[in-house]
This record gives structure tokens, C-alpha cells and sequence, in this order.
């Protein structure tokens, strides 16, 4: 469905993504991982549109969208749940439901049934309609944008770290919240640093460093993998492998 | 037949290339980073792979790794993991100074045994079946790697190992054996011991034979077919890429399926090392995708054969490799064992102080491949006393037993009675046609 092939993509002077290859196939979740700086983000914003790779390609059903306007790419089916939710504070919940079926805006019985469809999902945000975003808590925000997002009606979902600044246990909400997506066919792109909890719900993963790729495979495998688990799941002492 | 991984062995051919490509730069990122031979051979030449690297096509711009490189890494200099990540280390047969030394991790290891289930599966194996495997287990690739391949698949596996054919052929009875997994040649020893110890094959149980090892032909497959009513199939295996299951036949029995999302195939001109389009016959090189312990970027295998790409009925999407038509390099194949004629001079060498004149000659009695060395006498190889010459004939058989893992038949011949080329004698001649 989305397909990555050597993508580069530039920040100022600043090489950020590498030569990466990643696809996505239909109805699958796939995890991204890697620390801080690894570039996780800029290959989303990549993806999404909002910068252009200096080289490669991106395809999404089969179609070149690496040159296509961020509005285009969400046209043409693909919804970011944006790292930090970045919900709009000032608008009340119900609004920034409508926000995300904005290229839906002249179908408002589809977008009323859709509403209708994510409070049944998040009975929170019903009760919280008329209020302003800005006043949920975090793990509610992250409903909030989540279901922003759906209301696009999407072919694929990228969630850009779901998991970050929220508490334990809304963490695990979140994940349950994903694994649900996920079990009704949805196709997922999962950026994540919480890499353990990531790969335990993802078909498959990649593994990006300092721009580059470095793993590929079945989640369960990256899972066991020493090097992630060295580099990313705190066990074993970290190895200096410099010959 | 069942194919063990639809998802994997029938995909479409664009996506295999995006998996390819995917692959092949996490594995020349990591070599970079981990294997300070190939991060040297980069620098020299300029390549980074995450600027150099756009296609899986580009690797073409990379040197070959050769099985000289991977000697002169002995032992484990060309590892890409710490020692402690490895659980298997393999070894090739000794037809260098140093043997070829291969590791695996934890999952390289259930890498092999998912290709080899694979392999099996094409080649008409499932839970069902009881596997004899008569390759040999130990050092070497091939018992241990059909082994596991076969336990993955749920077969009853017995792992009988080489030799002893009277013992085979009676655990063959007793044990209700439903396929054989050998060289082609021990395939035809066994279906003449058959013969000779007047069992009618056709009361054993056996159904298919798994071939590998050795280079062989359409005529040996018909042959081994029609004397134990079973179905052959032709498989290809090398320890430096992984062992058995790097490429298997299907029953539609016209080429090896190659594991393509493991590893990358290309055939070069063995002189040139200038790539060959499919269908054209030249020496195999191959690139391992998700190898962890032991990665190696376009080895150069020795051996010639050509690639297929026309669809197969089967519905698998791999690409297929014909029969490998014989070895590029001086390397001779005597019963499944690769040995370069040069290293038995060595050998001559030690014993006798001299680097005497001598031939290796593969003959073949009945199905079974020979090995005689011909030594020309000269003052040091020749004594007057039979017992003193007999031994010294037992130490060089002993030597270089130990040395290949086969037993030659050693002759000493007359001065100047080697058939000479040009002035030299050929090191190896081949009788077994």
C-alpha cells in the first residue's frame, strides 16, 4: 500500500534520512523504531508531505506522492496522528472532530454518522463535546487525535508517537486503543520509541539509526533481536563494536 | 504440494524487489558498521551505502568477496555479531590453507531451518513423511541443516549420517523410510546394494529423494527414479551463504527455486566478473539479505549455472537456477567434497621433502565415485623394500585422508608416464563419464 524506496530527505545541512526503504502492505501494522535523532519524525513528515525528500521515491497505491501538497496526501487517504497530538486547544472537542473530515466538509451526513461512530468509540468525548480541547487530559488528547484523524476516513494511519508524555496506564490504554485498530483491518504506521510495547503489537518493524536502516523484520524476531534489545530494551550491556 | 510460505515464496515480484531493496541496505549498513573487512573495502572505493545504494542493482559497483576472503578471515575476523551472539559456528571442507568458518545467531538459525522447510515442502515432504538424512553431520553444512529443516516441517527425521549402506538400506526397511535425502551418487550406491541384496524396491516405502551436494545429471535423476520408484529433486547449497536451502527444485522438476528474499542472486562471467542477463550460463554470486552472524556481500560461489525467470506452474514467484553445471575454479567436487588438486601437492610435499609430479584422477566404479593420486616415482617417493614402500604409501593415503575427509587410492606410476599438456602434467583429470 505505501511503499518508501531511498528516500533522503535534507533538514538545512543536515542529512536526516539516508537512502531508507520501507513499505507498508494492506491491513498490516508496522513499527518504527529507533532513539532519539534517528530520524523517526522527518521520514513521517517525509510521508505526509510536509517536506520533500531531496531523493527517492514514495508511493501510495501504486501512485508517486512525494511531490504532492500535504492536503492532497490526506485526500488521497493517509491520516497523521501527529507527534504531541497538536490538537487544536482552542476549539471545542466536536470541532476538531469536524477539523478532521475537512476534505469530507460538503458530506455532513457522512461526517455527522462518522462523529457519531468515535463517540460510540470514546464515550469520554462525547461528554466532553462542548469543551475545549485544550482542557483533556492527556491520554483523552490522544483519543481526541486519534479520532480526529479517523474522521479523514483514511486508507493508512501513521501514529507518531502515540505513547509519549502520557502515564503508564494511559499508555497501555493507548496500545489497547491501536491493537483494536488494528483487529478491524486497518492499515498502521506506527512510529514509536517505546519499542518493546511497539514491536509486541506489530506485524512487522524497522529499526532506523542515525538516519539509516538498520533492521527489518517480523516483530516478534526484531523483539528477540540482540541488538534491539540491547539498544532499545535495556538488556545486556551495550556493546562498543568499533574494530 | 503445500508451499510452506505462500506469503513469502509467491509474492509479487515488486514487492520482492521493495523487500530486496529494504533488506539489502539494512544488511550493507550493518556490514559497514560491524565487519571492518567490508567497511575498508567501502572507504577504498568510495561507496557509502546510504548514498551509493538505490536500487538493489547498485551492488553491482561492489567487489566481489571471494572464498580466498573469507579463508584469509579465519576464523572469525568476516563476523558481523560478537561471539557471544553466536549459537552454530559451521566450517567447509579443507580445500584451503584455512577453512571457511560460518557462524549463525539464534535467528539465522531459524532463518535456515524456515529455507530448508521450504525446500523440503517443494520437494514433497510433510509431517507425515519419515526423512533419512545421509549427509554428513558435524562440521559441515549438510546434515545439520536439512535436519532441522525437516524437524520445522513436523517429518520424522532419522539422522543416520554417511556410510555404512547395508545399515541404511535395513533402517530404510525397518523404519519405513518415505524419502532419502543424499548426493545423487550415494542415491545410485544405494539403489545397486539394493540390487545386489535382491530387495525389490518396491516393497520399501520411499517416495521421493532429495538431492544435493555434487553436480549431477538429467540422466542420473531419470536413472535413480526408475530403480526406486521414487520422485528426484536437485537442490543447492553453500555454507558460506547458509547450507542447504538456498535454492530447491519444486516437483515440477526444471530448476531450483531461489530464496530471493534472502538472498540476491546474479550471475557474472567468470573471466570478466561482468554481470550476464538471465538465461545466460555463468558463475553464481550471491548477497545474503537477512544473515546475522556471517553476512557476505556478492560471494563468488565457483559454481556455473544459469538463471531462470520464466513463471513456473508451481505459483512460486522465485526466480529458479538450472542445474549447476560444474565448478569455475580449479576446485574439484569428488563426493560432495571440494579439493584443490594444488593443496595435495602440499600435502605430497610435506611427506616426501619434494613436490614430486602427480595427477588426481576421479573415476567412478559402478555409482561410486573414486579418488586415485597418481605419483610419479622418483629416488625419494621409491624404495627397494616392499614393506618400506607400502608404508610410505599409507602415510600419504593417512594424510591426506585426513586432510579432505575422503580416502584416495594412491598408485605410483613411471617417470615421465603422466600424460603432459604443453610440457605439465594436468593436475586433474576426470574419468567419471
Amino acid at each position: 500500500m505505501l511503499t518508501v524506496k531511498s528516500v533522503h530527505t535534507h533538514y538545512g545541512s543536515i542529512h536526516a534520512l539516508k537512502g531508507v526503504s520501507l513499505h507498508v502492505r494492506p491491513a498490516e501494522m508496522v513499527a518504527l523504531i529507533g532513539a532519539n535523532g534517528a530520524g523517526k519524525s522527518t521520514l513521517v513528515n517525509t510521508i505526509c508531505g510536509l517536506i520533500k525528500p531531496t531523493k527517492g521515491r514514495i508511493e501510495f497505491q501504486g501512485e508517486s506522492i512525494e511531490t504532492l501538497s500535504p492536503e492532497e496526501i490526506v485526500r488521497r487517504g493517509i491520516a497523521l496522528v501527529p507527534e504531541g497530538r497538536q490538537i487544536f486547544c482552542t476549539m471545542t472537542v466536536e470541532a476538531n472532530l469536524e477539523m478532521g473530515a475537512f476534505i469530507h466538509r460538503r458530506n455532513g451526513q457522512q461526517v455527522e454518522m462518522d462523529k457519531e461512530s468515535m463517540y460510540a468509540r470514546f464515550p469520554i468525548l462525547r461528554e466532553r463535546s462542548r469543551q475545549l480541547a485544550g482542557t483533556l487530559s492527556g491520554g483523552e488528547q490522544q483519543m481526541l487525535a486519534i479520532s480526529r484523524a479517523l474522521m479523514s476516513r483514511p486508507k493508512l494511519i501513521v501514529l507518531d508517537e502515540p505513547s509519549m508524555g502520557l502515564a503508564p496506564l494511559m499508555v497501555k490504554e493507548i496500545f489497547r486503543i491501536i491493537q483494536e485498530l488494528r483487529q478491524e483491518g486497518r492499515t498502521i504506521l506506527l512510529i514509536e520509541q517505546n519499542a518493546r510495547a511497539a514491536l509486541q503489537i506489530a506485524d512487522r518493524g524497522y529499526v532506523l539509526e542515525t538516519g539509516k536502516l538498520v533492521l527489518e523484520g517480523d516483530g516478534s524476531v526484531l523483539l528477540e533481536h540482540r541488538e534491539v534489545q540491547r539498544a532499545y530494551l535495556g538488556k545486556g550491556a551495550r556493546e562498543i563494536w568499533d574494530a | 504440494m503445500p508451499i510452506w510460505e505462500p506469503e513469502n515464496e509467491c509474492m509479487s515480484r515488486s514487492e520482492l524487489e521493495q523487500l530486496q531493496l529494504e533488506r539489502l541496505q539494512a544488511t550493507l549498513n550493518r556490514v559497514y558498521r560491524n565487519v571492518s573487512f567490508y567497511r575498508k573495502r567501502f572507504k577504498e572505493m568510495d561507496f557509502r551505502p546510504e548514498d551509493d545504494l538505490t536500487e538493489p542493482a547498485d551492488i553491482r559497483r561492489l567487489p566481489f568477496t571471494t572464498s580466498k576472503d573469507v579463508s584469509d578471515s579465519y576464523p572469525y575476523e568476516m563476523f558481523a555479531v560478537p561471539l557471544r551472539e553466536v549459537v552454530r559456528v559451521h566450517s567447509s571442507s579443507g580445500t584451503m590453507a584455512n577453512p571457511r568458518v560460518v557462524g549463525y545467531t539464534r535467528q539465522d538459525l531459524k532463518t535456515w531451518s524456515t529455507i530448508v522447510a521450504r525446500i523440503l515442502s517443494a520437494g514433497g515432504v510433510t509431517q507425515d513423511d519419515v526423512i533419512q538424512v545421509t549427509f554428513g553431520y558435524g562440521l559441515l553444512t549438510g546434515g545439520l541443516g536439512i535436519h532441522y529443516g525437516a524437524e520445522r516441517i513436523g517429518a520424522s527425521v532419522l539422522p543416520t549420517s554417511v556410510g555404512r549402506t547395508e545399515r541404511q538400506i535395513k533402517i530404510m526397511q525397518d523404519f519405513r523410510t518415505t524419502v532419502l535425502c543424499s548426493t545423487p551418487s550415494y542415491a545410485l550406491v544405494i539403489a545397486d546394494r539394493i540390487e545386489e541384496m535382491k530387495i525389490d524396491p518396491k516393497q520399501l516405502s520411499l517416495k521421493y529423494v532429495i538431492c544435493a551436494g555434487e553436480p549431477w545429471t538429467d540422466s542420473m535423476r531419470r536413472e535413480i527414479e526408475e530403480r526406486l520408484f521414487v520422485k528426484v529433486t536437485d537442490n543447492y547449497g553453500i555454507s558460506e551463504i547458509m547450507g542447504p536451502g538456498v535454492a530447491g527444485e519444486c516437483l515440477e522438476q526444471n530448476g531450483m527455486h531461489l530464496q530471493e528474499d534472502h538472498f540476491l542472486v546474479e550471475v557474472v562471467d567468470p573471466a570478466t566478473g561482468r554481470n550476464l542477463e538471465p538465461g545466460e550460463e555463468g558463475e553464481l554470486v550471491l548477497t545474503t539479505l537477512t544473515k546475522e552472524a556471517f553476512p557476505v556481500i556478492r560471494y563468488r560461489t565457483g559454481d556455473i549455472c544459469r538463471i531462470l525467470t520464466d513463471p513456473c506452474p508451481c505459483g512460486r514467484t522465485l526466480y529458479r537456477i538450472g542445474r549447476i553445471r560444474g565448478r569455475c575454479d580449479e576446485v574439484v567436487v569428488i563426493k560432495g567434497i571440494n579439493i584443490i588438486p594444488e593443496r595435495i601437492g602440499d600435502i605430497l610435499e610435506q611427506i616426501g621433502g619434494e613436490r614430486p609430479v602427480y595427477q588426481l584422477v576421479a573415476t567412478r566404479h559402478g555409482h561410486m565415485d573414486q579418488l586415485e593420486i597418481w605419483v610419479e616415482v622418483t629416488e625419494r617417493f621409491f624404495y627397494d623394500k616392499m614393506r618400506e614402500q607400502r608404508a610410505l604409501l599409507d602415510i600419504m593415503g593417512r594424510k591426506i585422508t585426513n586432510f579432505i575427509g575422503i580416502t584416495p587410492r594412491i598408485k605410483l606410476v613411471e617417470k615421465g608416464s603422466l600424460q603432459r599438456e604443453e610440457g605439465r602434467v594436468k593436475q586433474f583429470v576426470d574419468r567419471r563419464d
